[in-house]
């Protein structure tokens, strides 16, 4: 009955891996968010994105609506072109709502925060978000800074 | 003057002749695993001894790994105030690096240099001929059902192994050190891509597996036939295995991670 031991312990061996690769998929990575993969596309223009990157989280009131799906540099105005696809379930997003680009913490990652507006009709598939802020960037505010107190001088 | 020039060449004709040999074997090695599934049985016997017998090593090393990782993050992460981070740095140093790498470097060190071992006892005490004499070719008896069990079982161990690494730094981190559990998971589910990070884990550990089952059986297939030569063929597997393993993890990481 040696095969049939050795046989039983493969077995637990393979669904040892597998089910660590389970936990890694599951538990460790963000493996399920692509369940709500489903999602519309719509479209903001931003003077400066900082450092946004594709699959930036896309937050309302802090809860997460979607993601930074593709950033592009727009031939016509030279503003960067950030494609945000949020989820399917948050379909009764506000047309005139406002799109700015945060940083979580002092150092942290960066995100876009959607305000909601007051407009009756809702944000559909590649609609565009006029009411953009762009990102800070620490660097220019420190210049700004510097700049208006020396101005006062 | 002649003769160190004609050591030389006998010296880079002897490597190519080795690297020649090799990559034929390889091919012999690859054209047998078709005929593996109508004798599957053969690599389950085989999954036992590379896999199921080096669980045990996996377990314990990536205990300990994660258990280290997570005391030395922490210590360093303290001082930034970003200890809710240990999550990210643990689970992203072991899948995407140690938990392959380290992993082959053990599978070589337990596995491989059995393998060699195995296959270099066989060919001094002329199994392997024995066997060709029967009109049974050894390649696909022997050495393929090996081969096939190695590059299965090395990306289910370091799985394993990636995922012992973070509940030990897990335990660590939360048990020990006090980091919030919820900051732990939610930090680490946030930052840690299943493609980008746990996917290519998978895809270096199977290269792994591949290299080292490779370097393994066939060093031990190329063995001088005596004790001392089955001695040094087994030194040979864990040594080209570690630089192997190394060197391409540089370049799977360059490759996978290069641009960003």
């Amino acid at each position: 009955m040696q095969s049939k031991s050795t046989e039983i312990t493969v077995g637990i061996f393979v669904a040892v891996g597998i089910a660590a690769l389970f936990v890694l998929a599951m538990k460790v990575s963000n493996f399920t968010e692509f369940n709500d993969e489903e999602g519309y596309q719509v479209v903001a223009e931003f003077e400066n994105i900082g450092g946004l990157k594709v699959r930036s989280p896309v937050t309302m009131a802090g809860v997460r609506v979607g993601r930074v799906s593709d950033i592009s540099l727009s031939s016509e105005t030279y503003n960067a072109k950030v494609t945000l696809t949020l989820y399917g379930k948050f379909n009764t997003i506000p047309t005139d709502t406002a799109a700015s680009i945060y940083t979580a913490g002092l150092l942290g990652e960066q995100y876009i925060g959607l305000e909601a507006g007051a407009e009756d009709d809702y944000l559909q598939q590649d609609d565009i978000i006029d009411l953009t802020q762009p990102a800070l960037v620490l660097e220019k505010m420190i210049g700004q800074f510097l700049f208006s107190k020396t101005e006062g001088e | 003057m002649i003769e160190v020039i004609q050591n030389l060449g006998r010296w880079g004709l002897g490597h190519i002749e080795w690297l020649g040999r090799g990559n034929i074997f390889l091919f012999r090695v690859l054209g047998g695993l078709p005929s593996l599934f109508l004798r599957f049985p053969l690599v389950i016997q085989q999954l036992h001894s590379v896999g199921v017998l080096s669980l045990m090593l996996i377990l314990i090393a990536g205990l300990f790994v994660g258990m280290v990782l997570g005391l030395q993050g922490y210590n360093t992460l303290v001082d930034f105030g970003a200890e809710e981070s240990l999550g990210v740095m643990v689970s992203l140093s072991l899948v995407r690096e140690l938990g392959p790498v380290v992993c082959a470097l053990l599978f070589a060190g337990r596995a491989g240099s059995a393998l060699t071992a195995e296959i270099g006892l066989m060919k001094s005490t002329e199994q392997l001929s024995g066997m060709e004499m029967m009109a049974v070719d050894p390649i696909r008896r022997i050495i393929a059902p090996r081969f096939l069990a190695g590059i299965i079982s090395m990306p289910l161990l370091a799985a394993v192994f990636s995922a012992v690494g973070i509940m030990g730094g897990f335990l660590v981190g939360h048990g020990l050190l006090g980091v919030d559990d919820g900051a732990f998971w939610s930090q680490m589910q946030v930052k840690t891509d299943w493609y980008d990070d746990v996917l290519n884990g998978v895809i270096k550990s199977v290269v792994f597996g591949f290299v080292v089952s490779w370097i393994a059986l066939f060093e031990g297939y190329d063995a001088t036939p005596t004790s001392e030569g089955i001695g040094r063929a087994t030194t040979r597997t864990v040594v080209h295995s570690a630089f192997a393993i190394l060197g391409l993890d540089f370049v799977l990481t360059a490759l996978m991670f290069g641009e960003e």
